[in-house]
């Protein structure tokens, strides 16, 4: 087995695709949340909504890091690189993400400043070695999979005593996105958005494991499958859902057993405990502000922390006017509900989050699916 | 006095090779003289060059003529499978014969920057000489710049071609019609991953090779068979995906692709799966994309598997009639997919 194609057979899909249109009831709409970017680019990089009935909805969901990083958290690396000189190494994706006055690293970088784009955070260790007269920060973003990587480096920073050194922290947390969401007026009050059933992140509970979505499962009474980035995956774990809607069933089911387990990786969780600490609240792009959904460098380790080496400040920062990835992010519109989506927002020149990563709902929808017609959720619903 | 005269002439011979290159090299004095006596003369060695003029004359039959210029910034300067020096042959000859047209001359001009190595300038205007003969276009002009460290990328290199149209050829990039087939030479992405296996942060192991390679012949071969063909056009930088679009935007139509239907290596696929890189993006330097009448596409097929270069050719698709000019793609799963342009740089994924 090479993990390359085994799970995109479309004997198996067109297998799937019908267990699917037998056991989905056509009485009901099933609206199924994929949590992370990686299932919506799988959804569309493949095109799995062809193979599904039409009562069968994936709603997107927020779990693009590149998408929920506020505004203002990238004006703060805007600043480490321009007004502090620093050597700011960032994933790529971040690159072109849109900060105040329509502003990026992109284009801080070709103004002069030193932002460079890594594949791993090791490369900021080799930068920072080979610099020692600079500052190089890291701009760390991402969900529990990146984090522990960072722990790592963190630590391995402060064994060799590389005092040039810093990560800017904006590690988030799944869990407290996904109670965020169940809890929000749209879900909850106004039953405006119908999420029947949540796709549970794959390589996030390969860290955390698939114990910590019991409680909402339990809690807010929908069935949560954990799911694979391959198009099979989103398939299969959509007809465990649709299964369970129809049983009554409200669980944690596992379809990744390949890589997930109950308790996760136990070793990254220590390394992160070790290293990281709750924030008491976090803003996210299209949330706002939730508690307890992010992480902050622990005191021990203070020295390695670029928020309190420069005294970053975070203001408040607004979205683009008119820009509806707050919404999107949400599930409760879909990128063509945007008056912004395919005019002045593009891959080519992004307005909101959602259009700059590949994994963010609007871009999906712009590089693959806008041949397609579209519907909103609410019409979907009706 | 003879024995002095000898020993002046000697030393004018003797190969200034062994440093590197030197702000004095683009002065314009001895220096820069030795240096295109030593180095360019030597390897490129033809009769036009050896008229020692700013240009080259020749003559030429009435016709149709085709030119191009090609700019060649790449890192790294060396990968597996070729360098600066044969891509920079490679890629003008290619513009040239997507035009059908038979590749005459070349040019090259090099901006070189203070401090490189003049052994590593060798290897690759010796390799600029290798693929100039081994293609049969022989390099009649150039010129040499020296820019001041920190001021350029080691070498620059750009090259211009000449070519000359057969009769009653007439293929260009606006000629796509609804129902025509849609063919691939050959495998897709070797080249952009041969290359990026190689950058400084992202060294990963491969065994794949650039597949850059002089596409005169296949083309020739192709056009003796149908000379009817519509569009040739070959996918360098942004793949089958950015060059599928030129194509449907010039031509107004749409583009149906089979996922199924294209060649790639399974170890670019492997290679493409890790980075996070959607394949069709990735650049080739030796493959060209064919569109002809449907009637005509089978034996075409045959005629670019019987060549070297178009052993693994395959038919990937078909033109639509399309007010958007969207390509679109049936998947490997059974979806569809746009297949759009590409926005920005192939940043990889991080999650």
């Amino acid at each position: 087995m090479k993990y390359v194609d085994e799970f995109r057979d479309r004997d198996l899909a067109e297998g799937l695709a019908s267990a699917i249109r037998r056991e989905a009831q056509s009485s009901r709409r099933y609206n199924i949340m994929e949590f992370c970017g990686g299932h919506t680019h799988a959804i569309f990089r493949y095109g799995v909504q062809d193979l599904m009935p039409e009562n069968v909805n994936y709603v997107h969901g927020p779990g693009c890091p590149v998408c929920v990083l506020p505004v203002g958290r990238i004006d703060n690396a805007l600043e480490l690189a321009e007004e502090h000189g620093v050597i700011l190494c960032s994933y790529g994706d971040m690159l072109r993400v849109p900060a105040s006055k329509r502003r990026s690293l992109l284009k801080a970088k070709a103004g002069g400043a030193d932002v460079r784009m890594v594949y791993s955070i090791d490369d900021s260790l080799k930068i920072a070695r080979a610099n020692p007269d600079r500052e190089v920060v890291f701009f760390g973003i991402g969900f529990e999979t990146t984090t522990p990587p960072t722990a790592v480096a963190i630590r391995k920073a402060q064994a060799e005593g590389l005092g040039n050194f810093s990560v800017f922290c904006n590690h988030v947390l799944t869990p407290a996105a996904i109670q965020h969401i169940l809890e929000s007026p749209e879900v909850r009050d106004i039953g405006s958005v119908s999420i029947d059933a949540f796709l549970g992140p794959s390589h996030v509970s390969s860290i955390i494991g698939s114990q910590p979505y019991e409680f909402f499962a339990e809690e807010f009474q929908r069935p949560v499958v954990i799911a694979g980035f391959e198009p099979l995956d989103v398939m299969q774990a959509a007809l465990m859902a649709i299964r369970q809607i129809n049983e009554n069933r409200c669980e944690v089911e596992n379809q990744y057993t390949r890589v997930v387990t109950r308790e996760g990786n136990l070793k990254a969780q220590e390394l992160v405990a070790n290293v990281f600490e709750l924030r008491p609240s976090f803003e996210w792009r299209g949330l706002g502000l939730v508690p307890y959904s992010a992480l902050r460098i622990k005191e021990a380790y203070a020295a390695f922390d670029a928020e309190r080496r420069f005294a970053i400040m975070t203001k408040p920062a607004r979205d683009a006017k008119s820009c509806e990835c707050p919404f999107i992010l949400r599930g409760v519109k879909k990128p063509t509900d945007c008056k912004l989506f395919g005019t002045v927002c593009t891959p080519d020149s992004p307005i909101g989050s959602c259009m700059v990563s590949s994994e963010g709902a609007c871009a999906a929808y712009w590089t693959y699916g806008r041949f397609r017609p579209q519907s909103s959720p609410a019409e979907a619903a009706a | 006095m003879t024995s002095a005269v000898a020993r002046f002439a000697a030393r004018e011979t003797a190969l200034p090779l062994d440093g590197t290159v030197e702000m004095i090299h683009g002065s314009g004095g001895r220096a820069t003289a030795e240096l295109v006596r030593a180095l360019f003369h030597r390897h490129f060695d033809n009769a036009l060059l050896a008229q020692g003029n700013d240009q080259a004359a020749f003559d030429v039959q009435a016709g149709r003529m085709v030119m191009t210029t090609d700019a060649h910034v790449i890192s790294p300067l060396f990968f597996p499978g070729g360098d600066i020096g044969s891509l920079a042959v490679h890629g003008t000859i290619n513009d040239v014969a997507m035009a059908g047209a038979r590749p005459l001359y070349l040019s090259a001009a090099f901006i070189l920057e203070e401090g490189f190595p003049l052994a590593d300038l060798e290897r690759i205007v010796a390799s600029m000489a290798r693929a100039s003969r081994e293609a049969g276009v022989p390099i009649v002009t150039g010129d040499t710049k020296v820019v001041e460290k920190g001021k350029g990328d080691g070498v620059f290199i750009t090259t211009a071609g000449l070519g000359i149209v057969p009769r009653g050829v007439h293929i260009s990039g606006d000629r796509a019609a609804p129902g025509d087939a849609i063919l691939v030479s050959g495998t897709l992405g070797d080249h952009g991953v041969a290359v990026l296996s190689k950058r400084e942060n992202l060294t990963f192991e491969t065994e794949i090779l650039s597949d850059s390679a002089a596409l005169h012949g296949l083309v020739a071969d192709m056009i003796a068979a149908v000379p009817g063909i519509h569009c040739l056009r070959d996918p360098t930088r942004g793949g089958l995906a950015a060059t599928l679009n030129e194509i449907a935007q010039q031509s107004r139509v749409g583009m149906r692709l089979a996922e199924a239907a294209i060649p790639f290596k399974p170890d670019v696929l492997a290679a493409c799966e890790l980075l996070g890189l959607d394949p069709l993006y990735i650049a080739n330097e030796g493959k060209l994309i064919a569109i002809c009448g449907k009637a005509h596409a089978e034996r075409l097929l045959g005629v670019m598997r019987e060549h070297p270069l178009g052993r693994d050719a395959a038919i990937v698709g078909e033109v639509a009639a399309d007010p958007h000019a969207f390509v679109q793609m049936q998947t490997r799963f059974g979806g569809s997919r746009m297949v759009d342009w590409l926005a920005g740089d192939p940043l990889p994924r991080i999650c």
